[in-house]
């Protein structure tokens, strides 16, 4: 610490330079200029051709092993399903929980894909939203070989098959899903809430919360507004937009939160929030006062999706790894855990065996799980879940600045 | 050869300057006058219109940041230096065992710290909770998500690099100095104004400098502990890199950031006339 004090560094700080020093910095400058003026290169991409896929697949072999990037809490914690592929296929695993944000880590990932080097990742998990389209834009996903998914062609519902964000599961396909609603802490509020005017009510007057991320935000104001998100324009979004700001302007919000809306909404900071419903199902099963629902005029479906990185050293492993958790029995095994949506649908069955089998907690856990609309939707369920808007880029410098400038005023 | 010699010393270090502090301000310098998006790509066309948009947009912002910052420098000084005095002049053959405390909490991450004090100040959390409890304060008294949490939390965050640049400067001052200024009958007051203080402000000029420019460009703690009008700079530097991947408009605010934290730290300089400053240090 002693250079703090150093007179010597000090005068270096603060006094004047001399005009030559001067000329000569803007001249060093002037150079890194010179060498950075090229600009920032695209990489759109093309759809991938028929021959190409195959070309590329032809040219992979099975290595023996394989890198899942993955998000936090999104696997047991002994990696029973993992330790199970390894001992039946021989590929050794690595398991990574590195991803807590689409943005982030879209945000590091970018110039590494972008300068042509491999993530050191074999499978990531992304959600459907701008990230994930940029990585299909910018070419930064592998086509999959559906010759080597014959577990996801049997054993995927209908819906995981067809994502308007994915057609023709070219990408990616589902890791799990979940619904974005409301959740509330039932030790402040009273009433049972149904409606999603709820987050618009001055009775709960900074006590709400609401989340940070523009798409999140901007669906649950046009649903408000009776508006579907899919079908939306743009002058659905001014409206929502200006709904959301008189929500906020009026001292309602209390915060526009990120995944920190669970703690806040269960310590009673929040009482009324827009919530994911896993996050709420955990809570609830550890003992805390908070309630799901999917509001009466509808809530939102999102889907993480497992896809392959451009440059990944071992995408049959990948592959096989995929395919491998589509097994009705590893599947139900991994739904245990997270208590999301599972894009297995014959996973209810076997919770259900196995919650007729079990005795004490473990039953009544199981039985609570295969009963929930949360982990298993119906179909008036699912007819009341829209999914994100799909925007085209210059979509998004419309959509973009009308929500942030909401919740980041 | 020998007159080369410190030039060839000092070359790993200009390299260094060169590779990881010009050529990357050079290269967002370039972008920051780009336009186009992340998808199809940026050219060059020399905007200077990013500036003007990007201040347009978020001059609130930016001028939000800089008074948080400010505030919680002055809050830093005000609590610092008197700790740093203690340290210095009556921590005794403790002075190391203080240093260490002070620095204890650093051992544990930055974000993990400010997540730290949203538990402690939680509306019915350990604090607040048990004030309530007594009656003490009002049900929906709250201080998170309000200006006084994010200013508070700049100030705990930063509040070790005030005060160990003052110790630096305090401890150095000969206490025989001080012992003078007594014997021409100048007062505990006159002693501190006239003697102490002039020697110390080298530090303090170091701890508002190393306290001032973090805290204005910190987008953790209004993240944190902030609602929903406490938006600083770094959070929308932050949304327009990552999440818009807008480069041009966050590089264009970056260097506006740079700039108007260096033009303050020179105004700064000036006024609190450093020159003169630093050569009574050096007598």
């Amino acid at each position: 610490m002693s250079h703090l004090h150093d007179p010597a560094f000090l005068r270096g700080m603060t006094q004047p330079r001399t005009r030559r020093e001067a000329f000569r910095i803007a001249g060093l400058s002037a150079a890194g200029l010179a060498l950075a003026a090229c600009g920032v290169q695209g990489q759109k991409a093309a759809p991938p051709k028929a021959d190409a896929v195959k070309d590329y697949w032809s040219k992979q072999t099975k290595h023996g092993r394989v890198v899942f990037a993955n998000w936090p809490e999104y696997m047991p914690e002994d990696q029973a399903p993992l330790k199970k592929f390894q001992s039946e296929t021989g590929i050794s695993y690595q398991y990574k929980e590195v991803i807590q944000e689409n943005a982030e880590f879209f945000g590091k990932a970018d110039p590494v894909l972008r300068a042509g080097q491999s993530l050191g990742y074999d499978i990531v998990v992304m959600t459907n939203g701008v990230q994930l389209q940029h990585m299909i834009q910018l070419g930064y996903c592998v086509a999959l070989d559906h010759s080597k998914l014959p577990n996801f062609a049997a054993n995927a519902g209908a819906t995981y098959k067809n994502r308007a964000y994915d057609p023709g599961s070219t990408y990616t396909v589902p890791y799990t899903s979940g619904v974005t609603g409301i959740a509330y802490n039932t030790k402040y509020v009273k009433d049972d809430i149904t409606s999603i005017e709820a987050l618009f009510d001055p009775k709960y007057k900074g006590r709400v919360g609401m989340m940070g991320d523009a798409q999140e935000i901007a669906n649950f104001g046009m649903i408000a507004l009776g508006v579907n998100p899919e079908k939306s324009t743009e002058a659905d979004w001014k409206k929502a937009g200006e709904k959301l700001k008189a929500q906020r302007d009026a001292g309602i919000v209390r915060k526009y939160y990120d995944q920190s809306y669970i703690d806040a909404v269960s310590k009673g900071d929040i009482w009324v929030t827009m919530a994911w419903s896993g996050d709420v199902f955990q809570r609830q099963l550890a003992g805390e006062p908070v309630k799901f629902v999917v509001p009466e005029e509808g809530g939102t479906i999102w889907t993480d999706n497992m896809l392959i990185p451009k440059g990944a050293a071992n995408p049959v492993d990948a592959l096989m790894l995929m395919d491998y958790l589509y097994q009705p029995v590893v599947a139900a095994e991994l739904d245990e855990f997270i208590q999301y949506v599972t894009p297995v649908p014959g996973v209810q069955d076997i919770l259900k065996e196995k919650a007729a089998k079990a005795t004490g907690e473990d039953k009544e856990a199981l039985e609570q799980m295969v009963a929930s609309p949360l982990m298993f939707p119906s179909e008036a369920d699912y007819a009341k879940l829209h999914t994100y808007t799909t925007l085209t880029t210059q979509q998004e410098q419309v959509f973009n600045p009308i929500f942030q400038s909401i919740t980041q005023a | 050869m020998k007159r080369l010699t410190p030039y060839l010393l000092a070359l790993p270090s200009w390299m260094w300057l060169a590779v990881f502090l010009v050529v990357p301000l050079a290269a967002m310098a370039s972008v920051s006058l780009q336009t186009g998006n992340a998808i199809d790509g940026f050219a060059m066309t020399f905007s200077f219109s990013n500036y003007a948009d990007a201040l347009g947009r978020y001059s609130t912002q930016l001028v939000r940041s800089l008074w948080y910052g400010g505030l919680a420098t002055v809050a830093m000084l005000v609590i610092g230096y008197p700790v740093a005095y203690w340290i210095a002049f009556k921590g005794g053959s403790r002075k190391s065992v203080y240093l260490f405390l002070l620095l204890l909490p650093f051992f544990v991450s930055f974000v993990l710290r400010t997540i730290s004090w949203g538990f402690l100040l939680a509306d019915d959390g350990v604090l607040f909770g048990t004030l309530k409890g007594w009656g003490l304060l009002p049900a929906d008294f709250h201080v998170l998500a309000t200006t006084v949490a994010v200013v508070g939390g700049l100030t705990y965050n930063f509040l070790p690099f005030m005060i160990l640049p003052i110790y630096v400067a305090l401890e150095r001052v000969d206490p025989r100095v001080v012992e003078a200024a007594y014997d021409l009958y100048a007062s505990r007051t006159a002693a501190f104004r006239r003697v102490v203080l002039p020697l110390s402000l080298p530090g303090v000029f170091a701890g508002v400098l190393m306290t001032f420019v973090p805290a204005t460009a910190d987008p953790v703690n209004a993240q944190v502990l902030g609602g929903t009008g406490n938006t600083m700079i770094g959070n929308i530097i932050q949304t327009e890199y990552l999440t818009n991947l807008n480069y041009p408009t966050a590089s264009a605010l970056s260097f506006t950031l740079m700039a108007v934290l260096l033009i303050g730290i020179f105004i700064y300089a000036r006024a609190l006339g450093t020159e003169n400053v630093l050569e009574a240090a050096a007598r």
